[in-house]
């Protein structure tokens, strides 16, 4: 019963948040008419998403969340001098392959956003078989340190979240 | 005094992100590093302005949380739509010896639609 | 100061809109062109929001609001033709 009025319990919770950050102002009518949208428009969609992602250890995900924001503004210090004072001919841009321990398509997926977010790196591709994500350094001497690091700085940590 | 400051430097740093991020645009000389700047200097710059938006807002009237949203929606579509353009290049790049093998013989999941 | 500040602030990333603007026009690639793109959708959301400081205001956040899910649907779609346009199928 609970299982069919609440397919995404996450989800409901989420529109909920969301609505009340809309309307910008905390009144009880809100949060009826915000619990009345995260009631229906799970259950209006669930056809299109059957099952919902797993996330066996979800407090770790702060810890997770907080370190990549502090990446993401070191990472920006780090590239805006890269950008300002680092001539074209001195930099060395590289391909880098980071094989993947990461088996949940939702676990691949925040890997690839992190990897976008952070230091000097985007990700670009990934392999036929899942196997493999391809990496694009902006500025990378030595591109196994590279990958090195984000095997062992996120994949890790989230590999600990996810399976 | 100390709000106004903390205000002041948000709004300067993130105009400094900002304009790194399209300078890096203009700069930088291939199409794969030029992803580099938008993508993560921009994302923070307008970050940084709205934080400063919120805590003005909270300062002086009274406080106002939406502009999280944008800067979740923001930090959630940034990673994406980099993707897509990463694959843009990609596709211009198929067929070229620069792009990085894979150890076991596989194909990427882009060009591999010969 | 902070005065002072939101001009400095609107002079740089007004700046960072003719950069970018720059970029668009020289291209080579259509990829550099749609980056191009995305990086004005940022921007002008940053001057938006900056608008808004200075006037003092909320109304201008609906249009940030709008113009970012605007930007991100328009760069997937082009990003999307460009992909799936040039390959005969």
């Amino acid at each position: 019963m609970a299982g069919k009025l609440f397919p995404h319990p996450l989800l409901t919770a989420l529109l909920i948040l969301i609505w009340c950050l809309l309307v910008n102002e905390f009144r009880l009518g809100t949060l009826v008419f915000g619990t009345i949208l995260g009631v229906l428009i799970p259950i209006a969609t669930h056809a299109y998403w059957p099952d919902r992602p797993r996330v066996p250890r979800p407090w770790r995900l702060a810890v997770y969340v907080a370190i990549v924001i502090w990446d993401i503004i070191v990472a920006n210090i780090h590239v805006a001098f890269i950008v300002l004072f680092k001539r074209n001919s001195d930099m060395s841009p590289a391909w880098v392959v980071v094989p993947l321990d990461l088996r949940t398509p939702e676990a691949i997926t925040m890997l690839a956003g992190t990897i976008t977010l952070t230091p000097g790196t985007v990700s670009a591709d990934l392999s036929a078989d899942g196997l493999a994500l391809l990496v694009h350094a902006l500025d990378a001497p030595d591109p196994d340190a590279v990958r090195d690091e984000i095997k062992q700085r996120y994949e890790r940590r989230l590999l600990e979240i996810f399976e | 005094m100390l709000i106004d400051a903390l205000i002041a430097a948000l709004l300067l740093s993130g105009a400094f992100f900002t304009l790194v991020g399209s300078i890096g645009l203009l700069k930088l000389n291939s199409p794969m590093s030029r992803l580099h700047g938008p993508t993560k200097a921009s994302t923070l710059g307008v970050g940084s302005l709205l934080m400063a938006s919120m805590v003005r807002a909270f300062a002086h009237d009274d406080g106002s949380l939406h502009e999280v949203l944008v800067m979740a929606f923001l930090f959630v579509t940034a990673p994406i739509s980099g993707n897509f353009i990463a694959k843009v290049h990609l596709h211009k790049l198929r067929g070229k010896p620069d792009l990085a093998v894979l150890p076991q013989g596989d194909s990427w999941a882009s060009t591999s639609r010969e | 100061m902070i005065d002072i500040a939101l001009y400095i602030a609107l002079g740089a990333v007004g700046l960072a809109q003719l950069l970018a603007m720059a970029r668009l026009v020289i291209g080579p690639h259509v990829g550099d062109r749609i980056l191009a793109l995305d990086t004005m959708v940022i921007n002008a959301i940053g001057l938006i929001i900056l608008m808004g400081i200075l006037w003092g205001t909320q109304i201008y956040f609906e249009s940030a609001m709008i113009i970012a899910m605007l930007g991100f649907v328009s760069t997937v779609a082009l990003a999307r033709f460009v992909l799936r346009g040039d390959i005969i199928e």
